[in-house]
C-alpha cells in the first residue's frame, strides 16, 4: 500500500468528509484555487466545486464568525487559518461565541465547526509562522483542542473533529506534514476524539508529548531502551479536554513522568498535567514531574530555532534526572 | 399630544395599526416591568432596556416572513417579543430561573429560540455581525429564500469586523439585512464624540451595499424600508443596510449615571417622537379606535406582563448541578 504523509492524510479526511456529508463546507484563504499554503486542500475545489470549497477574503475574525453562524444553522464548516499565529483575532469568535453557544442555549444550538491551523516550529520561520500557543485555546471551556501525531491519527482525528457536535480547533504540527509517510487507509473510520494514545508501553518512566515533539520523545525512548530504561510514550492528542485517566494510569504504573512540549514553559499545558499528576498520583510518584519545553521567549528565526525547540538531548537529560532521583 | 412632530395620517389598515400598537406596547410594558424587577434585586448583573426603540423591531417583523432569521446584540428583549417569543420565558431568563429561555444560564443578553429563528442575544458588541452573515450563508447554501436581520448599534458600527463582514457579505451576495439601530449613544458616548462620519448607512457604499436612513420612531416607515430591503435580498442582490434613527429613553443599562445627556433632551424626544404615542394618535385620528378600546388593550397587555413577572418570580432556580451541564455534547468530568 502506498505511503501517505500527514498532509495527504488530512486531504483524504477532508475529501471523505465533503463526500459523505453535504453540510460540510470548507472556508479559508487560498484553499480553493491554490489548494492551501501547505496544499492540504489541493484539488478539493476542482472536485467539490467553489460553492463548497470557498476561497475567502483575508479576514480571520469573520471566517471564524461566519462558521459559528453557519454551524448554528446546521452546516458543518471547516475553516483553515493559514498559521496558528494568525488565529488571535479569531479567538474573539471562538471564545465568545463558538465555545459558549451550547451552554447559553442549553443545547438547543450547537456549534459543530472545525478551525484547522498549522502550528509549531521546524520550518525556520519566526513568530506567527511557528509558534505554539495551544494552552491559550485549551483554557477556553467548551472548545476542543486536538493535535494529531501521525498521518494515521491525523486522518482519524480530523474526521472525528468534523463529525463532533462541538467546536474543535485542530492544530496540525507542520513539521510532521511531510516528515514521513505510512499507509493510511481511507476507510472513513474516525478515532475517539478525546483519547490519549499510548504509543509505546514501558515500566520505568512516562513521556507525555504531542504534535511534532513526539519525534524527539520517540528518539529518546529508543536511546533509553538501549540503556536499559523502559519508557512509556503517550501522545496526548486531545489537549482539551485532557484524557486525565490515561495519563494518571500510566504514571501510577511507572512512577515517573517527563512532559515534552515546544510551547513556552509558563502556564503551558505541561503545568496543568504536572499539577494533575501531583494532585492525583502523589503516592505513586518516585520523582518530581519534569517539563522539557520551549522557553518564555518569542519564537525565534532561522538559526536560533534549534536552540529554542526541545532537543532529544534535553529530553534524555530530564529522563536521566528523574531516574537518578529515585 | 399637540407637540408631536409626526403626521396622523396613514394608509395602513386598522388591523395592522392595532397590531403595531399592541406589539410596541407589549415591549414597553415588559421593559418597564423588567426595570422594576431589576430595582427589586430579582435580576442579576446588567439589564439593557429597549424603551423608545420599539418601532424598529415591530416594523421589521412586519416586513419579515416565516423562516427569516434575526440576531442582535445585548439590548435584545424587544427583538424576542417582536418575533413572538413568550414573555414568560424571557422574563424568567432575566430572573435566572429554570423556566427561562436559557433555563437560567444565559440571562438578559443570551437567549435563543430555534422555533422563532432568533439566534441571540450576544454581549460582544459587533461580534454578532459575522454570525449573521454565517446564518445567511447557510440559507443561501440551502437556496431557501430566507433572509437574516442582523441588528447592531451605532457603537458597534465602529468595530472592524463589521466591515470585514460587509466585504464578505457583498462579495458572496449573502441575503443579510444589516440593521443599524442608531440610538445616538454608545453607552454614554454620543455619536458625535465617537464616530468620524455621522451617516452610518453610507458605510456600505465602498462595498457596494445600498443603504438608507429610516425614521426608526415611525413603525410604518420602518416596515416600508424593511420590505424594500427584504425584496432586494430575496432577489439575490446581496446585503442591504438600514440605519434606523432611533432613541432610547432609559440608560444604557440599569446602572447608567446618565451624565452624557440632559433630561430635557430625553423629554423632548418623548413628547415629539414617541413611536407608540404616534400610532395611538393615528388610531384615534383615523377613528380606528377610541380611548376605551386602547385602554382595553393596555389592560390586556398589563395582565400578560404581570403574569410573566409572576412566572419569573415563581419558576424554580436552576439546580447547582446545572453548572456542569451543556459545556460539551458529552459530559466531561470536572475537577475542582
Amino acid at each position: 500500500m502506498a505511503e501517505h504523509t500527514m498532509i495527504d492524510a488530512i486531504r483524504m479526511a477532508l475529501s471523505r468528509a465533503l463526500d459523505e456529508d453535504e453540510t460540510v463546507i470548507l472556508f479559508g484563504q487560498d484553499i480553493g484555487i491554490d489548494g492551501g499554503v501547505f496544499r492540504a486542500t489541493n484539488g478539493l475545489m476542482q472536485r467539490f466545486g467553489s460553492g463548497r470549497v470557498r476561497d475567502t477574503p483575508l479576514s480571520e475574525t469573520v471566517i471564524a464568525g461566519m462558521c459559528v453562524g453557519a454551524a448554528a444553522h446546521g452546516l458543518r464548516p471547516v475553516a483553515e487559518i493559514q498559521f496558528m499565529g494568525f488565529l488571535y483575532s479569531a479567538i474573539d469568535q471562538l471564545a465568545n461565541h463558538a465555545a459558549r453557544l451550547r451552554n447559553r442555549t442549553r443545547g438547543r444550538l450547537s456549534c459543530p465547526m472545525v478551525l484547522r491551523a498549522p502550528f509549531g516550529g521546524g520550518i525556520k520561520a519566526p513568530e506567527h509562522h511557528s509558534e505554539s500557543m495551544e494552552a491559550m485555546l485549551a483554557h477556553i471551556p467548551g472548545l476542543r483542542v486536538v493535535v494529531p501525531g501521525s498521518p494515521t491519527r491525523a486522518y482519524g482525528l480530523l474526521l472525528a473533529a468534523i463529525r463532533d457536535p462541538d467546536p474543535v480547533v485542530f492544530l496540525e504540527p507542520k513539521r510532521l506534514y511531510r516528515a514521513g509517510g505510512e499507509p493510511v487507509e481511507d476507510t472513513g473510520a474516525a478515532l475517539p476524539i478525546e483519547q490519549a494514545e499510548v504509543l509505546q508501553e514501558g515500566d520505568d518512566v512516562t513521556l507525555i508529548s504531542w504534535g511534532a515533539m513526539l519525534t524527539e520523545a520517540r528518539e529518546a525512548v529508543e536511546t533509553l531502551a538501549d540503556e536499559g530504561i523502559s519508557a512509556e510514550l503517550v501522545d496526548l492528542s486531545s489537549l482539551k479536554p485532557i484524557d486525565r485517566a490515561t495519563l494518571r494510569a500510566s504514571v501510577e504504573k511507572t512512577g515517573r513522568c517527563v512532559i515534552v512540549h515546544e510551547a513556552p514553559l509558563t502556564a503551558g499545558l505541561g503545568a496543568e498535567i504536572a499539577a494533575d499528576l501531583a494532585e492525583h498520583c502523589l503516592i505513586s510518584l518516585l520523582a518530581p514531574v519534569r517539563r522539557v519545553t520551549g522557553y518564555d521567549t518569542v519564537m525565534p528565526y532561522l538559526r536560533l530555532e534549534a536552540s529554542y525547540l526541545p532537543s532529544t538531548d534535553r529530553v534524555l537529560r530530564a529522563v536521566r534526572d528523574v531516574m537518578e532521583f529515585a | 399630544m399637540a407637540t408631536r412632530k409626526t403626521s396622523n395620517k396613514s394608509s395602513a389598515s386598522k388591523e395592522e395599526l392595532l397590531q403595531f400598537y399592541r406589539d410596541m406596547l407589549l415591549i414597553r410594558r415588559f421593559e418597564e416591568k423588567a426595570g422594576q424587577l431589576y430595582g427589586m434585586g430579582l435580576i442579576g448583573g446588567f439589564c439593557h432596556l429597549y424603551i423608545g426603540q420599539e418601532a424598529v423591531v415591530v416594523g421589521l417583523e412586519a416586513a419579515s416572513e416565516e423562516g427569516d432569521k434575526r440576531i442582535t446584540t445585548y439590548r435584545d428583549h424587544g427583538h424576542m417579543l417582536a418575533c413572538g417569543m413568550d414573555p414568560d420565558g424571557v422574563m424568567a431568563e432575566l430572573t435566572g430561573r429554570d423556566g427561562g429561555y436559557s433555563r437560567g444560564k444565559g440571562g438578559s443578553m443570551h437567549m435563543f429560540s430555534k422555533d422563532k429563528h432568533f439566534y441571540g442575544g450576544h454581549g460582544i458588541v459587533g461580534a454578532n455581525v459575522p454570525l449573521g452573515a454565517g446564518l445567511a450563508f447557510a440559507d443561501q447554501y440551502r437556496e431557501n429564500g430566507r433572509v437574516t436581520f442582523t441588528y447592531f448599534g451605532d457603537g458597534a458600527a465602529n468595530q472592524g469586523q463589521v466591515y470585514e463582514t460587509f466585504n464578505m457579505a457583498s462579495l458572496w451576495k449573502l441575503p443579510v439585512i444589516f440593521v443599524i439601530e442608531n440610538n445616538q449613544y454608545a453607552m454614554g458616548t454620543s455619536q458625535k464624540r465617537s464616530t468620524s462620519t455621522p451617516e452610518i448607512y453610507t458605510r456600505g457604499e465602498p462595498f457596494g451595499i445600498p443603504g438608507e436612513a429610516v425614521d426608526g420612531m415611525d413603525v410604518e416607515a420602518v416596515k416600508a424600508a424593511g420590505e424594500k430591503a427584504v425584496k432586494h435580498c430575496r432577489a439575490g442582490k446581496g446585503p442591504y443596510i438600514l440605519e434606523m434613527k432611533t432613541y432610547r429613553y432609559r440608560g444604557h443599562s440599569m446602572s447608567d449615571p446618565a451624565k452624557y445627556r440632559t433630561r430635557e433632551e430625553v423629554q423632548k424626544i418623548r413628547d415629539e417622537k414617541d413611536p407608540i404615542e404616534h400610532i395611538r394618535d393615528v388610531l384615534i385620528a383615523g377613528k380606528h379606535a377610541g380611548e376605551e378600546d386602547l385602554k382595553a388593550i393596555d389592560k390586556e397587555i398589563k395582565a400578560t406582563i404581570n403574569a410573566a413577572a409572576d412566572f419569573a418570580k415563581e419558576s424554580p432556580e436552576p439546580d447547582e448541578g446545572e453548572l456542569w451541564t451543556d459545556i460539551y455534547a458529552t459530559e466531561v468530568p470536572q475537577e475542582a
